[in-house]
């Protein structure tokens, strides 16, 4: 940062940061609208749109029907039209019982017209665990959402990346889908850890898809992760430190595009990777960067460790969920064994 | 006219259910004091109470027997009480402990007691098609069990609802669909998102029979039902019906209600439906004392239960790899095959 530039002080919530990105857009242009459940009166379920209706009122800050086919597919259709629909699935979970619109009209569309077509829509949802809400309201759901072509897989960390993420998002022409952890947005009852509070400026900005984040520094183990893990995998770097092991903390930010080359040349420094995913184990995004580096790095790696969620529905009781959650405790275990 | 002994039974229901959500909400906001933080306290997650939807709980359940099957959805207890889901193991699963109907896995919104055939789910009208399933299972099998799918009126406009309700009518499921319209999808009025003031209107696009219970009334549910029931125990098919009910606390505990006019809250909580039944008993001769004893009774079964609930352990975090299958992830398959391939060449 130049001298020049003006030092941000003031800290915002998650979703503070990223309702100020929203608000900005729609004041720019009046084609953005925002659909979903419990988005105008109630200000989003996590926040979302908190404060939005009345700026914008409720024909812009739609509440719609719990018909999640008809109003994820109405903003396909409106984001067809031109127009820059942004639809909220109030839990990533509920996309069962709409998925054909996100996955065979959504991110489908562009392509199937042979770029006759764009779908500039943003699909935002909550994810994740950490409150004992169980199998049906608990999960992220990351690698399905990227394992299916045609959309971009935005998670954000930060405030400062939600506001910045969520300008390119809105702006982008593709279908965005947007998943912010409930545990980060800052939401009264749900108390937030203190990463994700951070400075974020007035202006708007973007932060461009697939730039990965390193979020600290070090020189002996990479641990690559993403949304609330990323603060996990930072309690557990402090930790770490003391007993003498420097590790690297890489925040994917968005796992479609991924910033491959980050992930890299981290591995390249420090030889030893770690991924850290709050997701089911197999099939997702701990296997797909692992993948990445045997493809390309596979002389510069010395050892390797996932930690996922086991391939299990996420359990009720508190003891449960913990077990199957990776916590601070088993990312430093996990860089351990690397070492 | 409903039998004395019958009415009796629906209010002891009606009791218990509201004594249990009343309780409930202590227990879960013991610990959430001064400031609520959902993952503190003693019952974990997140919890959806139903006390003012106890009638339409008990008006239909009277009419079934332990082999019906019934599936509710994230607002469950009043319905699984009066279906007769095992009480202690029930709390127990929502405290979150070992010897809870699911171990702890499942929780308040995903509460199975196969000894009744009950299940519920957390997802809108999802409920719907499983328990056109059971229908499907009981005509197969030239039973005369039926299905009763619990669902709120926001679930009215979900696909797998009308899906259900297409399914159940055109192979004349045993099925009877109840919606409990108690006004409000969180903080969504009916009247801002369907179209129609009466849900059960619905029926008519699928040729079956669409009745509203438009009081929040024990006695004139269980009449709507009896019909309701009937038809469907006869093989003549499937109903839909929704009662009147009232949300007398927030969508889920911790939900501030600010979206809610205070008087729409008010009014929930002084149409009565316990209080209407309580009326009725007096009036065809119960005495006061009988239904005091009633009300004891079930208040005492629910404290019995909370208390036997949180003396259970909590579960061992390894069991959280178990009952991911009912076989092993290999199958069935456990012997060496008793035969050669031709062209084998081993």
């Amino acid at each position: 940062m130049s001298e020049q530039q003006e030092v941000v002080e003031r800290e915002l919530t998650m979703s503070r940061g990223m309702v100020e990105a929203i608000a900005h857009e729609m004041r720019a242009n009046d084609e953005v609208f925002y659909m979903g459940e419990d988005v105008a009166d109630y200000g989003g379920i996590f926040d979302s749109t908190e404060g939005l209706l009345d700026e914008f009122g409720h024909d812009r800050i739609m509440d719609v029907p719990i018909s999640e086919t008809a109003y994820l597919g109405a903003a396909v259709g409106a984001a067809q039209e031109g127009m820059r629909p942004i639809a909220e699935l109030m839990f990533v979970d509920f996309f069962g019982v709409a998925m054909d619109q996100i996955y065979n009209q959504m991110a489908k569309n562009t392509y199937m017209s042979g770029g006759s077509v764009s779908v500039p829509m943003v699909l935002t949802t909550a994810v994740g665990g950490t409150y004992n809400d169980a199998a049906q309201h608990s999960q992220t759901l990351y690698g399905t959402f990227a394992h299916l072509p045609g959309m971009k897989v935005v998670v954000p960390s930060t405030a400062y990346d939600a506001k910045g993420l969520m300008h390119n998002a809105i702006r982008d022409d593709d279908p965005v889908v947007y998943m912010f952890h409930k545990r980060l947005m800052g939401i009264g009852w749900m108390p937030a850890p203190d990463g994700p509070k951070t400075p974020v400026p007035e202006t708007d900005y973007t932060i461009p898809f697939g730039s990965a984040d390193v979020k600290r520094e070090g020189a002996d183990v990479t641990i690559v992760t993403l949304g609330l893990h990323v603060h996990r995998a930072l309690d557990a770097a402090d930790s770490l430190a003391e007993d003498g092991i420097d590790a690297e903390v890489v925040d994917l930010r968005t796992l479609v595009p991924l910033d491959r080359e980050t992930i890299l040349e981290s591995v390249r420094k420090t030889g030893t990777l770690v991924v850290v995913d709050e997701d089911y184990r197999s099939y997702g995004v701990t296997g797909e960067v692992v993948a990445t580096v045997t493809d390309e790095a596979l002389a510069h790696l010395d050892a390797v460790e996932r930690v996922a969620m086991p391939d299990i529905p996420i359990p009720y009781a508190r003891p449960l969920e913990t077990e199957t959650q990776p916590q601070a405790a088993d990312i430093e275990a996990a860089v351990e064994r690397t070492q | 006219m409903v039998a004395i002994s019958e009415l009796q039974e629906m209010y002891t229901d009606m009791v218990t259910a509201r004594h249990y959500e009343e309780r409930l909400q202590e227990e879960y906001l013991e610990g959430k004091q001064p400031a609520f933080d959902i993952s503190a306290g003693p019952i974990p997650g997140e919890l959806h109470l139903a006390a003012g939807q106890e009638a339409a709980a008990v008006g239909v359940c009277q009419h079934l027997r332990d082999d019906d099957t019934v599936t509710a959805p994230h607002r469950p207890h009043h319905v699984a009480i009066a279906k007769g889901v095992d009480l202690k193991r029930m709390t127990a699963e929502i405290f979150g402990r070992e010897s809870g109907l699911c171990r702890g896995k499942g929780g308040h919104m995903h509460l199975f007691d196969p000894d009744v055939n009950f299940a519920c789910s957390g997802i809108i009208a999802e409920g719907c098609p499983p328990a056109a399933g059971a229908g499907l299972a009981a005509q197969k099998r030239n039973s005369d069990s039926v299905a009763v799918a619990y669902l709120g009126e926001g679930a009215i406009d979900q696909g797998g609802f009308f899906e259900s309700l297409n399914f159940a009518a055109v192979h004349d499921l045993p099925v009877v669909f109840v919606i409990e319209d108690n006004d409000w999808a969180i903080s969504m009025p009916k009247e801002r998102v369907t179209d129609v003031d009466d849900g059960s209107q619905r029926a008519a696009g699928f040729d079956m029979p669409g009745v509203r219970v438009d009081h929040d009334d024990a006695v004139a549910v269980y009449e709507a039902a009896e019909r309701a029931v009937g038809r469907a125990r006869d093989r003549n098919g499937p109903t839909l019906m929704e009662i009147q009910v009232h949300r007398r606390m927030g969508h889920f505990m911790g939900d501030p209600q600010t979206y809610r006019p205070e008087d729409d809250q008010t009014a929930a909580t002084e149409r009565d439906s316990i209080d209407r039944l309580e009326a009725d008993l007096r009036a065809r001769g119960v005495e006061d004392t009988t239904i005091k004893n009633l009300r004891d009774a079930a208040e005492d079964r629910v404290e019995e239960a909370i208390e036997w609930a949180k003396d259970q352990p909590e579960p061992d975090p390894e069991t959280a790899h178990e009952d991911m299958f009912a076989n092993p992830p290999s199958g069935v398959t456990d012997t060496d095959p008793e035969f050669d391939l031709m062209g084998g060449d081993d």
